[in-house]
């Protein structure tokens, strides 16, 4: 068999891609169900970004991140013990809807035909374009809870967090534990957002442990006497070289914080690179205030074979996201006749008990940090495409010319045309172009995404 | 050019006893073995990876897991290196990207290729 370019095809049951939460569950238990499975990631090791570099991470550096990021190992223990072949650094940058998975490893490309796919390629902070934020010493939290994660780093002077979400919490908290001084929690989280989340509040107590688990963190913060400014509004970077502090008004107050790092965080998003390269159907989630792509019950997508699990199909954390990939790997092997369709929907009630009660804590999480529109929608002169340096004006100048969507966005200035492929401007460009021409995102859409997934070499490509 | 580094190693981080060497634009670095190229240019002071092709603006990581291109860096001599996925090496060659990535050929090569052609043809 050969693939798309002449080269010689392996022919496997199933290959998952990405091996964080999601991919190592869904891996693991399709490998029980009697399957062959490759779980190709990224990574040098298994974890994702949640459980990032779980297997390596020294005793202390484990304890200090806390209970959660330490059930990492579970997962990675039973992906270990599994007749699941994992691929390291493995770079898939082609998925196509007849289930061929092609990837680029130490330098080689290699093409696997499945029966089925899942995508477990998870989740990824929402882009938190404000004035400077393409400064160096500017970084998502995300980015450096992952320096603390897989290297054990922290910033060297006392460090801002700005904006909103438990990633940012969470990150605030394991500084603290790690001793590492945190000069000012700058926080979007406006009095009417606790207004508007409290109708989900009932729901949210019936998620206890997690509730309980973000009062410990607040709490953890506020005795620290850590400066908190809430209802934060125009944040915006100072600095010509790199990042020198970070500027916001409270009440119409303006304030003035001198740091050399300023961690941003406003919510994480799928990440919907495959789903939307496969032409499945996405929608708009009001909600989150992202796309997501379309799942049936097992986390099939509108294309046959092909199924997607945890936050890749919307975001609920990485616990629902084992869950997750449990359903899938149940709903995958009665496709491929492992087990009929009474023994699949038996073993899938306890996880979709479990599923339900996980994501209950969702609503109230989504109403309390939803992202400010100024945060999301930003004034002309913020750059909304960092690769192309594209700003929000060039774009409102593009939809006066007639521009009516993210993908003609592309011929008018390059938007979306640098090397990260559109995937750090694609909800900002969408939401500025509705704005201005007054539809919902919905009806702009997304960018249409296309392979190489990954940069690709023609030299890598052409087998040399 | 190194500055104050931006990042450090937290209290509770035992000291990794292997290291590797590698260079920054010529300059030599003793960092960490297991880590990756941009935690390891992070915690080095190096606090500007590359120059953006369009404005030549600095750049540095941004979200350390694959999606913002960002840390791209040219890595013995392959550029656009991913830095926040790749591990690092003795005796890597790292040098930063400054705007517009070179052609392959330069313009002398050319004009002497075509000079050449002529000379081939006449």
């Amino acid at each position: 068999m050969n693939d798309h370019f002449g080269g010689v095809v392996e022919a496997v049951d199933v290959v998952v891609v990405g091996a964080g939460a999601a991919g190592m569950a869904g891996a693991v238990a399709l490998a029980g169900l009697g399957l062959q499975v490759v779980l190709l990631d990224e990574q040098g090791s298994p974890g994702g970004q949640i459980y990032r570099g779980i297997t390596l991470a020294p005793l202390s550096r484990r304890d200090l991140l806390g209970a959660e990021y330490a059930h990492g190992n579970v997962l990675a223990q039973a992906l270990a013990s599994s007749s699941v072949r994992y691929e390291k650094g493995a770079a898939v940058w082609q998925v196509t809807r007849d289930h061929q998975v092609s990837y680029l490893r130490d330098g080689r490309l290699r093409t696997l035909q499945a029966k089925a796919v899942l995508l477990a390629t998870g989740a990824m902070e929402r882009p938190f374009p404000i004035p400077g934020w393409t400064l160096p010493g500017v970084m998502s939290a995300g980015a450096a809870q992952i320096l603390l994660k897989s290297a054990g780093l922290a910033p060297t002077e006392p460090v801002v967090l700005a904006g909103c979400g438990p990633l940012l919490y969470l990150l605030g908290w394991q500084y603290l534990r790690a001793g590492v001084p945190i000069k000012a929690l700058v926080d979007t989280t406006r009095p009417e957002d606790y207004w508007r989340a409290r109708r989900h509040l009932f729901a949210a107590l019936r998620a206890w442990p997690y509730l309980r688990k973000g009062l410990e963190l607040m709490r953890s913060l506020r005795s620290a006497r850590i400066p908190h400014h809430t209802g934060a509004e125009q944040l915006a970077i100072e600095g010509e070289e790199a990042a020198t502090a970070l500027t916001f008004t409270v009440a119409g107050k303006a304030h003035r914080i001198a740091a050399r790092c300023v961690l941003l965080h406003q919510g994480v998003v799928p990440n919907i690179q495959f789903s939307q390269s496969l032409r499945a159907r996405h929608v708009w989630d009001v909600d989150q205030l992202c796309f997501s792509p379309v799942v049936d019950p097992w986390g099939e997508l509108d294309v046959p074979g092909m199924f997607v699990a945890g936050d890749g199909a919307g975001i609920g954390g990485a616990q629902a996201a084992a869950l997750q990939g449990e359903l899938a790997a149940l709903g995958i092997a009665q496709r491929l006749g492992r087990v009929n369709a009474g023994q699949r929907d038996e073993r899938a009630g306890p996880l979709r008990e479990q599923l339900a009660l996980n994501l209950r804590i969702r609503p109230f999480l989504d109403a309390l940090y939803q992202p400010k529109e100024a945060n999301r929608i930003p004034a002309d002169e913020v750059i909304v495409c960092r690769c192309e340096e594209v700003t929000a004006g060039d774009l409102r100048k593009f939809v006066a010319l007639g521009c009516a969507g993210p993908n003609q966005a592309k011929s008018f200035g390059r938007c979306g045309m640098g090397p990260c492929q559109g995937r750090m401007c694609g909800l900002t460009v969408t939401e500025v172009i509705a704005k201005a021409r007054g539809v919902s995102a919905a009806e702009v859409g997304y960018y249409r995404i296309r392979p190489p997934i990954k940069p690709i070499t023609l030299g890598e490509l052409a087998g040399e | 050019m190194r500055t104050d580094p931006l990042f450090q190693p937290v209290m509770s981080e035992v000291r990794s006893t292997r290291t590797v060497s590698l260079s920054f634009n010529d300059q030599a670095l003793e960092v960490p073995a297991g880590i990756s190229v941009a935690a390891a240019l992070l915690m080095s002071g190096i606090n500007r990876f590359r120059a953006t092709p369009v404005s030549e603006s600095p750049r540095a990581p941004y979200c350390m897991m694959g999606v913002c291109f960002e840390c791209l860096v040219d890595i013995d001599g392959v550029p656009n290196r991913q830095s926040c996925l790749i591990e690092v090496a003795e005796g890597m060659r790292i040098r930063s990207q400054e705007g517009a990535r070179d052609l392959i050929f330069q313009p002398g090569d050319v004009q002497t290729a075509i000079e050449q052609t002529v000379e081939v043809q006449s």
